[in-house]
């Protein structure tokens, strides 16, 4: 199996702190913006994220997990279900300004998911989307990202992986996977 | 892997510690969702369940039909009282009846054990046992075992009382399986009449003083008397069986310890418990109600969504 390096934590973290930037740019003085961390792969990068914006703006953002297992579309084409995650939105989503935070957009059909599961929490005024990969040319649906740390040209093949210190890795690392399984 | 090592759901004999587990957490996820203001999910919208009750149920037949609700899925009903198994018809025929609509999953209650295990023997559909005569009650025992775990985070360690009919009792026999996979001690209490012989066997402690009983318990499940199932006399009345085995108040204030009351239902409110017992702080009754609509929302949703291997 190949593998290449997309990102490495130097890289990455110059990342956070561009995508950072662009949040506050939008985002500046509102109360009302939230960010929700799709699970289970987007969650460590929602945090990061929070915790650098409220590093910058001193402004408390409300964080929360949103996990999708329940309303995927592949229930009945999977041969086993999935295991769900933890949901934990401890507050009310409506008419705030939602920033969900996932590590890899691939087919959009996550993205589909999650806006689907989040009416569950309110009715939201506005949804951004914000994704560390943006894999270009392989969506399903029309979903794009409003904030995209990397675009990649990928195949269908190819698997993308991120590995997080929190999680136990080395080094924070983006890694390319030439690989036989495809990724959903 | 995520799956069950089943693709029905007959017994919790049969089933892995690691499926009961695998149960637990994912109900812990749907506890969640049923709490919430919007408490549905779109998971089964192309799923149709059959309830197939042969023999009278309510809140058992309510939770399941609220879980499959819950979880999208399309939901029809059988009772035997006003079908065709009166004018004789087979219980495969019936089923395969129902099935012929495109039914996925049979949800069903029988007054004959092995009903289930015969039904899905012979159809493609997923099978759920709800309680086949005194056999299982697999998912009874499976909300018994939640609600413990969520008291006290875990079932391991802990002693569990069955007291009440166990002769009777198909609630006993899928507790008495649950529990012991999941690490607890367990005792059976009740008159002798009402406890089968060879008890022992099963690892099960066997006692007739149900104060001895709850003073050596955690958790108490009291099993309510059956007194549809019983031809024969075995006890003089019922007001002996409260005076000897039904739980008060005072009993339990008299214990040096505090308890858990836990009960299947319906209550026969003064004679297993009394009121004071039922709605005192000690019961957690109506968190089993609560936890059986969780529960079978993850036995159901792990069956469907588990392929043919």
């Amino acid at each position: 199996m190949q593998k290449r390096k997309i990102l490495d934590g130097q890289l990455l973290e110059i990342t956070v702190a561009r995508l950072t930037q662009e949040i506050i740019e939008n985002h500046e003085g509102s109360q009302d913006t939230v960010i929700l961390g799709l699970q289970p792969r987007g969650t460590i990068l929602a945090e990061r994220i929070r915790a650098s914006v409220e590093k910058q703006t001193g402004q408390d953002v409300p964080l929360g997990y949103l996990d999708i297992t329940f309303y995927r579309d592949d229930f009945r084409t999977r041969r086993n279900p999935l295991s769900a995650n933890q949901t934990k939105v401890p507050f009310s989503l409506e008419n705030k300004q939602v920033i969900l935070v996932d590590d890899v957009l691939y087919t959009g059909r996550s993205t589909r998911a999650a806006l689907d599961a989040l009416l569950a929490f309110g009715r939201p005024k506005k949804v951004e989307l914000l994704v560390l990969i943006d894999r270009k040319y392989v969506r399903d649906l029309p979903v794009e990202a409003n904030y995209i740390g990397k675009q990649v040209n990928t195949i269908v093949s190819q698997h993308i992986d991120v590995q997080w210190v929190e999680d136990g890795a080395s080094e924070d690392a983006i890694w390319l996977f030439e690989s036989k399984e495809t990724e959903q | 892997m995520s799956q069950l090592s089943k693709r029905h759901l007959i017994g919790i004999k049969g089933l892995t510690e690691r499926d009961l587990h695998k149960i637990l957490d994912t109900a812990d996820q749907f506890k969640q969702i049923i709490n919430r203001p919007i408490k549905k999910v779109p998971t089964l919208r192309d799923f149709t369940i059959a309830n197939v009750f042969f023999e009278n149920s309510t809140r058992t037949r309510l939770s399941f039909e609220l879980a499959e609700k819950r979880l999208s899925a399309d939901v029809i009903n059988f009772s035997a009282s006003n079908s065709s198994v009166k004018k004789g018809e087979t219980l495969l025929d019936t089923v395969n009846n129902i099935l012929s609509m495109k039914v996925d999953m049979v949800v069903m209650r029988h007054s004959s054990p092995g009903a289930p295990r015969f039904l899905a023997d012979h159809i493609d559909a997923h099978v759920v046992n709800a309680g086949d005569g005194a056999h299982e009650h697999p998912t009874q025992a499976l909300l018994d075992s939640y609600s413990i775990r969520e008291k006290f985070g875990d079932v391991s360690g802990r002693k569990v009382a069955i007291i009440g009919d166990i002769l009777h009792s198909r609630v006993a026999l899928s507790n008495i399986f649950a529990l012991q996979m999941l690490g607890a001690e367990v005792m059976v209490c009740g008159p002798k009449t009402l406890i089968p012989r060879h008890m022992e066997a099963l690892g099960v402690k066997v006692e007739l003083d149900v104060r001895k009983a709850l003073q050596w318990c955690d958790v108490a499940n009291v099993l309510r008397i059956q007194l549809e199932r019983q031809q024969l006399k075995y006890f003089p009345s019922l007001r002996e069986y409260s005076n000897y085995f039904g739980i008060n108040k005072g009993l339990l204030d008299s214990l040096d310890k505090e308890i858990l009351i836990m009960h299947p239902g319906p209550i026969n409110r003064g004679v297993e418990l009394t009121s004071d017992v039922a709605d005192s702080g000690h019961s957690i009754i109506l968190d089993q109600v609560e936890n059986g609509v969780a529960v079978r929302m993850a036995v159901i949703y792990l069956l469907a969504g588990r392929r043919a291997s």
